[in-house]
């Protein structure tokens, strides 16, 4: 039973740089998985347009009907994504991690181009390890 | 999931957690995406004019509603994306929140969708929805002057949402609060019986209220 379905990075104007898959159902085709990624940058978007108080940036959670989707932007507008199962608690923490990770593994990479696919293997080994302990305390709760 | 209970509305509402300033606006679409009803009680920022606002709020929700279908984890057969789907297949969505509010959804079968935005830290308000579209049912669909698909002018569909909406349990909080202040708890159980007899009409009211109080006395 795995508490994260998937998760994806995608870079400032929407293009997908990482996707990753947990679930069981296998890995999603590549040009569905960049399709959704820009589409859920344009709903990301759209959100704060639609937001009766100012100061609204994006969507934080959806809920969905069999998932939970947290979604968290830096400060330079990469998105982090997590796909989880509904009411799953602790993944803005999780979402932080990840986002530390990156900095430390991919942007202090100096072979790593900016906006592009995330290939780095200190950043996969250390991505593995935080989503396996949270997938241990979630057992564990 | 039940939507067509009988000739009565939903006999007891569901607390109104959107009530009092927490619900921004609402919105009532049909299959087609008309937007059959706008409310608004309080939002200070408008960036687009209505129509054009409409019309992103149900592109929103229909691109959200197939991001939703291709992404569930929960089934290998999913389609491709951004093929229009009929009410109730695949997998949907019932609220997304962002720093500062939180929408709710709810799409009948009849594919007629009710929208509430409301403050961020809102419950789950699925079955406040449910009520509404009860609502809209009684009010609304029953009405033999209302032509379906047209923009609803029913004063009577909107006062009751009003009224649901804002909450009248909030006058119901105020004046426990006030009550409990003023009076110690042996007083307090007495009015608990009074207004059983004052209020039986009103069920879910005096039901509400007791409890209010018993769980007051109790912390007290």
């Amino acid at each position: 039973m795995a508490a994260i379905y998937s998760l994806y990075i995608i870079n400032k104007s929407g293009g997908l740089i990482f996707y990753k898959d947990y679930g069981l159902q296998g890995r999603m085709d590549t040009n569905d998985s960049l399709r959704l990624a820009s589409l859920w940058h344009s709903m990301h978007a759209i959100s704060q347009q639609l937001s009766p108080i100012q100061g609204c940036s994006g969507i934080e959670l959806l809920e969905a009907d069999t998932f939970d989707l947290h979604c968290f932007q830096s400060l330079t507008g990469t998105k982090f994504f997590v796909v989880s199962e509904p009411g799953t608690q602790n993944m803005e923490n999780l979402l932080k991690h990840i986002y530390e990770l990156y900095t430390d593994y991919v942007l202090k990479n100096p072979f790593y181009e900016m906006e592009m696919p995330i290939r780095c293997e200190l950043f996969d080994i250390n991505l593995a390890q935080a989503v396996q302990k949270e997938r241990v305390s979630y057992l564990g709760r | 999931m039940q939507f067509f209970g009988g000739s009565e509305i939903s006999p007891s509402p569901p607390v109104p957690t959107a009530s009092g300033n927490n619900a921004h606006m609402m919105y009532i679409f049909n299959r087609n995406g008309v937007c059959l009803l706008y409310r608004e009680w309080n939002r200070p920022l408008r960036t687009l004019n209505s129509n054009q606002d409409h019309k992103l709020m149900f592109g929103l929700l229909f691109s959200l509603k197939s991001l939703t279908a291709k992404m569930d984890p929960s089934s290998a057969e999913k389609g491709n994306l951004g093929v229009p789907q009929l009410p109730g297949q695949g997998c949907s969505f019932h609220s997304f929140r962002t720093n500062t509010y939180k929408l709710s959804f709810m799409e009948s079968p009849s594919g007629i969708k009710i929208i509430l935005v409301t403050h961020p830290k809102a419950s789950d308000l699925r079955d406040s929805l449910k009520y509404i579209y009860n609502l809209y049912v009684e009010y609304v669909v029953k009405n033999p002057l209302y032509t379906p698909g047209t923009p609803i002018r029913s004063e009577l569909f909107n006062t009751t949402l009003d009224q649901y909406v804002r909450g009248e349990r909030n006058i119901w909080y105020t004046r426990v609060d006030m009550l409990l202040i003023s009076k110690p708890a042996s007083e307090i159980l007495l009015l608990c019986d009074a207004s059983f007899e004052l209020f039986s009409p009103k069920g879910y009211r005096v039901a509400s209220f007791i409890c209010l109080i018993l769980d007051k006395c109790i912390h007290a």
